[in-house]
């Protein structure tokens, strides 16, 4: 099989470290050769950043590049236009609807768009969560994330026990319920 | 029985020198390096230490190897210019003990003040360097060089690059092996570096490199892969797997040893293929001296960059002639990284920018301070750069000129260099403000423990270096510690001192906003009844807080984390603080 290739993008700090490690888990889990590749430091602070997940039989580089995602799983619906340019023809970008506004339009140096979902609609195959409002009906914004991957996860390859359990063995033990659940509301949401 | 493993290339690097028997590792936090000494401090058998710069944790590796052990350094890039004293004079040395020094470049300068390449710094040092491509060869290259280090006697560096340190990729976990202790004997010739006895080791730098590069050309970790002749590429590091990317057929030349380079193994390949590429990300180290050698062919930089990272597509486009058309969308504003919500720098930047005071900045999450919408600070260099750059000016100019200046420096960088330049300007009279941020610990690289927060890399509490103490203890009288996040204090402060006509030190304390285990009991909300709308507390530019369309403000409040910098900034008390949940 060609590798496929996923890219996590968001804000630093809404946690892309942990998805793209719950991803890595999975292909290992599906023992496919995996690499990842992370973004640590100056951009966890607030800024834009972007993981890669690539897995099969073997990968060489550990980025996906422009033109060659296959999946593009975005937290922040600014950030999915930003890297819109990745995707395949044939990819699916998978949008958590929610807005976060850069300092740059905090400070009136730049506005932010309008329309960014449609913008989305209009170029490629696209999925819209409500990630945050689910979050907060399960009890806390806190697993938005989860929200996004569980809807992220009907256009992989994993089965959805591999899922489950690799998310039971990544996050907090006194989280596992939470986040199944999170998981599940996600899935569900994309069907 | 062996274990697979997807591991980041830092804790590969980790894993490598466990494996290796490593008793001793010292080393200064620093992105991409960092992940290499936290992930070695998990091994219990293995003492790993944050010293307070790169220079003292080379030392500390250094005397650990001519104590006889295994032992090892991790540093950023421009981490091994402050380690470069001990490093060149401890290639004439040699080691007792493997030594292995892991520094980490970072090509396209994800989180650094420049980009240079330590290939350049190790030839200048006369030291090997070892360069894996992925996080498999990055730990079995770390115990290869280990082995290197020993049998030629020299310490060796393991360059990698940000690419390499932050992506994972499977490993095989293997058993820890520790080589026996060498015996300690006395043997001045060799590690003392006097005029003398350096002249005659100088001989033996010159040899041992020498002989390496004759040897490289069969060692293990250089190895040339024949396909299609037509086409081959000299690459190392990361830069390999964009060639087996982009064009898995094309002949490869892998080197593993990027100094010295094997030449009769480059000559080799170079005669057999038809198109000659060099691929290396940053300088042309491999290019220049196979150019030298005559070897005429070899396209390097002509087409390549200089600058950034690599990428398969840049071979598409510049090797293989393909259209590389990807447009990003057009008006898609840019997110730089900023102060978090309740970061107490944004509070003291706050205060300066109403005294318009300028600053000679640092490095840290506090250089965001020079970009809008704080702006404050003017400078920003090199580690510890801010104090003694301040104290160049006041000596250019004289003490009127730096009224409206300060330096501002944050505690962990305080205690890697900044302590010597405050020394300085208490020895040589110097006036001038200058204002340690303690947020009780290195925030910019993921939040490391130093000397002065109380507490070692190993988890265990030791008495904190008490930084008021210590400038006191300098000969400065002028120390006062204020709470960053009170506003009233800190402009009191800073227009007592910045007008004292003396040397003195504001010590801003609260701690970072993300560090683990502080709670937050408060939250601040808005009161629009009470809102002027005049944007005041938007004016520091914290990400929880945003406009209404009808100029009111809104608080997010899974960000805000109360600190009442808003609050205070509000004329018209149209912002409380209220309890979190309430
Ligand atoms: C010589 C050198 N070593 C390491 C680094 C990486 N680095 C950048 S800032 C910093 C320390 C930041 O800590 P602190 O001064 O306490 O400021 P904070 O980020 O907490 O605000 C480090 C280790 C560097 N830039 N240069």
């Amino acid at each position: 099989m060609d590798s496929k290739n996923i890219m996590i993008v968001g804000v630093g700090g809404q946690g892309t470290l942990l998805t793209s490690r719950i991803l890595g888990k999975l292909a290992v889990g599906a023992e496919y050769d995996v690499k990842l590749s992370e973004v640590h430091g100056m951009a966890q602070r607030g800024g834009s950043v972007v993981t890669f997940v690539r897995y099969g039989e073997q990968v060489a580089e550990p980025i996906v590049e422009e033109g060659q995602a296959d999946v593009l799983i975005a937290f922040e619906k600014l950030e999915a236009l930003r890297y819109l340019h990745f995707l395949k023809k044939d990819g699916v970008v998978v949008v958590n609807d929610w807005r976060i506004d850069p300092i740059t339009v905090v400070t009136g140096a730049a506005s932010y768009p309008d329309g960014i979902l449609e913008r989305l609609k209009k170029e490629r195959k696209t999925i819209v969560v409500e990630a945050m409002a689910e979050a907060k009906r399960l009890g806390t914004p806190k697993v938005f994330n989860v929200v996004v991957l569980g809807a992220a996860a009907r256009h992989m390859t994993f089965s959805k026990e591999l899922w489950l359990s690799v998310i039971e063995e990544t996050v907090p033990p006194k989280t596992v319920e939470l986040n199944k659940a999170a998981f599940e509301a996600g899935y569900q949401l994309s069907v | 029985m062996s274990e697979k493993k997807i591991l980041l290339g830092n804790e590969a690097i980790a894993r490598g020198a466990y494996e290796a028997g490593v008793k001793v590792s010292a080393a200064y936090p620093g992105t991409p390096s960092t992940e290499v000494s936290e992930a070695l401090a998990k091994y219990d058998e293995v003492y790993a230490e944050w010293s307070p710069n790169e220079k003292v944790a080379t030392e500390v590796a250094i005397g650990a190897s001519i104590a006889g052990v295994r032992s090892m350094c991790a540093m950023k890039h421009v981490g091994l210019n402050v380690a470069a004293d001990p490093l060149y004079t401890a290639a004439y040395t040699g080691v007792n003990g493997g030594m292995v020094l892991v520094v980490a470049d970072d090509p396209g300068m994800y989180s650094s003040q420049n980009e240079q390449d330590t290939r350049m710094v190790a030839r200048a040092a006369m030291v090997p360097v070892v360069e894996p491509s992925d996080s498999a060869e990055a730990k079995a290259f770390m115990k290869y060089a280990f082995e290197l280090s020993e049998t030629y006697d020299t310490p060796v560096i393991l360059r990698s690059t940000t690419r390499l340190s932050h992506s994972q990729g499977l490993v095989e976990l293997e058993e820890r092996k520790v080589p026996e202790d060498v015996p300690y004997e006395r043997n001045a010739a060799k590690f003392v570096m006097m005029p003398g006895n350096a002249i005659k080791r100088h001989l033996v730098v010159e040899a041992r490199m020498k002989k390496m590069a004759e040897d490289a050309v069969s060692m293990p970790i250089n190895r040339a892969e024949y396909r299609d002749l037509s086409v081959g590429f000299i690459t190392c590091g990361i830069a390999y797997q964009y060639v087996r990317e982009a064009m898995p057929d094309a002949s490869v030349l892998k080197l593993g040893l990027v100094n010295p380079l094997p030449r009769k193994l480059i000559e080799e390949f170079a005669a057999k293929v038809d198109r000659l590429y060099i691929f290396e990300e940053l300088e042309p180290v491999i290019e220049e001296q196979v150019k030298a050698w005559g070897i005429s062919k070899a396209v390097g930089k002509e087409i390549f960059t200089v600058q950034g990272e690599y990428s398969a597509n840049l071979l598409r486009e510049r090797v293989l002639g393909q259209k590389m058309e990807f447009t990003p969308e057009k008006d898609v504003p840019a997110r730089p990284p900023i102060l978090c919500p309740g970061c107490p720098h944004r509070s003291v930047f706050t205060a300066l920018k109403q005294l318009k005071i300028r600053a000679a900045g640092d490095i840290g999450c506090y250089t965001l301070g020079a970009v809008a919408p704080l702006g404050v600070i003017d400078t920003t260099i090199c580690m510890g750069a801010s104090i003694s750059s301040l104290h160049g000016m006041e000596k250019a100019k004289g003490t009127d000129y730096i009224k409206n200046w300060v330096a501002v420096i944050g505690d962990s960088t305080f205690m890697h260099t900044g302590v010597n330049s405050l020394m300085n300007m208490v020895y040589n009279q110097a006036k001038g403000t200058v204002i340690i941020l303690d947020n009780s610990t290195t925030g910019m690289t993921g939040h490391q423990d130093h000397a002065a927060t109380g507490k070692t890399l190993k988890g265990e509490i030791v008495p904190a270096i008490d930084i008021p103490a210590l400038c006191r203890a300098m000969g400065i009288s002028r120390v006062r510690e204020v709470n960053a996040f009170d506003q009233e204090a800190l402009v009191n402060a800073l227009r007592e001192e910045v007008n004292a006509d003396a040397l003195s030190v504001i010590i801003t304390q609260a701690p970072c906003a993300l560090l683990k285990g502080l709670k937050f009991p408060d939250k601040c909300r808005p009161i629009p009844e009470k809102c002027k709308k005049c944007g005041a507390c938007l004016k520091p530019g914290c990400p929880a807080l945003t406009k209404n369309e009808d100029g009111t403000i809104s608080i997010d409040e899974t960000m805000c984390n109360g600190c009442g910098l808003c609050m205070q900034l509000c004329k018209f008390g149209a912002i409380e603080k209220i309890k979190a949940g309430e």
